[in-house]
């Protein structure tokens, strides 16, 4: 079989973008090589580790476990997305910051982008919630409990309670 | 990149039913969190796929007229868990689906997926045993229900005809009417694992709230296919809420189970959790409807 590609349209991280993919392209494949977005860590690739995850239509998916051909029609957003145009952190990622969430940096992007989604919806998870929302990232420096305050912190602070 | 030799992408369901004609050595993918796993460890390399996870008519849980509660194949877990319907019927099962690996996985995984593979410990089809769901298939000569016990036929297989793909899992109304359950999963670690043993069991207690109407349970990973144990629901029918009736129950479910020994659990470990599981489920079960032990 002749290679096979497919035009999609997506928006990525507010942009709307027009692609030729090959259909055997993972989403972490397309964001890495096509939009050199490299937040977007090729880490384990079968969906363990949690170091590709980007939000799909404001939910979280691991990118290495999702066709690049799905993307089409979809809203994507990637680490690169939370900076400001002018250079600013976001209040997460000064969090991660402050609190020593991060060491070599490697599940830092795919963590934040869940805490992404635990931080727009709105609600105030216990620890234990937390915990499991953060569940599905690895992380082998930092023993996870600074992640954890982290976006704890950043949680009470946008629900104005700290 | 994966090791695909060919990409079919499905529009609609009909659309579904012609690719799988077409394409009879295709596999068909859903969420992918299973599919493209094996894909990459080399076990489906080389395969054509053919997705079915564009068609957006497969999403969503509904009541339907008769008060059968219709969940699309592709919901997501973490749509199930989050549904309204699901909620307020089967809250069972929106608790067992949030089992499943992790957060991002339940975004992607769909209970269509979780059932048509065929596996003992899907998180979800001990559940859909012990509440006689029913798996709705369609295909060329239209649709096609049957129970989800007769869906499974051994372990990785499921009666899907070539030409079929599942479109839904129902629960009637008998089933989930004044019914309380819980899951229990067994696992060695909270996030990302497997179950050891998983068991979900529920209750329709008498008006009075003091015996057992009905009691039904089911495992995954207790034999090749997840199963239904009729010794254990028949030792608590029409009993009264006891602690014997609780030992009964759980003691006869050894009857029923057959587990195997494997790397990640002994068969003795296996029954003897399976026990334990029954009668902390049962007691959980009446508890969430009302009863209480005497």
């Amino acid at each position: 079989m002749s290679n096979q590609y497919k035009l999609i349209r997506c928006t990525i991280n507010g942009k709307t973008v027009e692609r030729m993919v090959d259909v055997r392209a993972s989403l972490t494949d397309m964001l890495r090589n096509d939009f050199r977005l490299t937040s977007v860590k090729k880490g384990c690739e079968v969906g363990e580790c949690g170091a590709c995850n980007v939000l799909i239509n404001g939910e979280c998916f691991n990118s290495c476990l999702y066709l690049a051909a799905w993307a089409d029609g979809k809203n994507i957003r990637t680490a690169e997305d939370l900076m400001a145009p002018d250079g600013e952190l976001a209040d997460i990622q000064q969090a991660f910051i402050d609190e020593a969430a991060i060491q070599c940096g490697f599940c830092t992007p795919g963590f934040l982008m869940t805490a992404v989604e635990i931080l727009e919806s709105g609600k105030e998870y216990t620890d234990e919630e937390l915990r499991k929302l953060l569940s599905g990232h690895l992380c082998r420096c930092t023993g996870y409990e600074n992640i954890l305050r982290a976006v704890k912190k950043t949680m009470l602070r946008r629900l104005g309670k700290v | 990149m994966y090791d695909l030799k060919a990409l079919y992408e499905a529009q609609s369901v009909q659309d579904a039913v012609r690719l799988r004609l077409e394409h009879p050595q295709a596999q068909i993918l859903a969420g992918g969190t299973d599919v493209l796993v094996q894909m990459r460890e080399g076990k489906r390399a080389g395969k054509e796929l053919i997705s079915i996870y564009g068609i957006d008519a497969l999403r969503g849980v509904a009541l339907e007229e008769d008060g059968t509660i219709r969940i699309g194949s592709l919901t997501s877990f973490s749509h199930i868990t989050k549904d309204p319907i699901i909620q307020k019927y089967i809250n069972v099962l929106g608790e067992a689906v949030d089992m499943v690996g992790g957060p991002q996985i339940r975004n992607a995984g769909t209970i269509g997926g979780n059932t048509c593979n065929g596996v003992t410990s899907a998180d979800s089809a001990s559940t859909l045993f012990a509440w006689d769901a029913v798996v709705e298939l369609t295909g060329g000569n239209g649709v096609r229900k049957l129970p989800i016990q007769d869906f499974y036929i051994s372990a990785g297989k499921v009666d899907i005809r070539p030409d079929e793909i599942q479109t839904a899992v129902l629960i009637p109304k008998a089933s989930y009417e004044s019914c309380f359950g819980h899951y229990i999963k067994y696992a060695m670690r909270n996030a990302m694992d497997i179950a050891t043993t998983g068991c979900s069991v529920n209750v329709v207690l008498s008006e009075d709230k003091k015996s057992i109407v009905r009691a039904r349970i089911a495992y995954g990973v207790a034999g090749p296919i997840p199963l239904r144990c009729s010794h254990a629901e028949a030792a608590a029918q029409g009993r009264s809420l006891t602690e014997e009736t609780a030992e009964a129950f759980s003691s006869a479910v050894l009857e029923d189970i057959h587990p195997r020994d494997s790397w990640r659990a002994s068969k003795a470990f296996r029954e003897h959790i399976a026990v334990e599981l029954a009668k902390r489920g049962l007691k959980e079960s009446i508890r969430l409807a009302g009863g209480e032990l005497a």
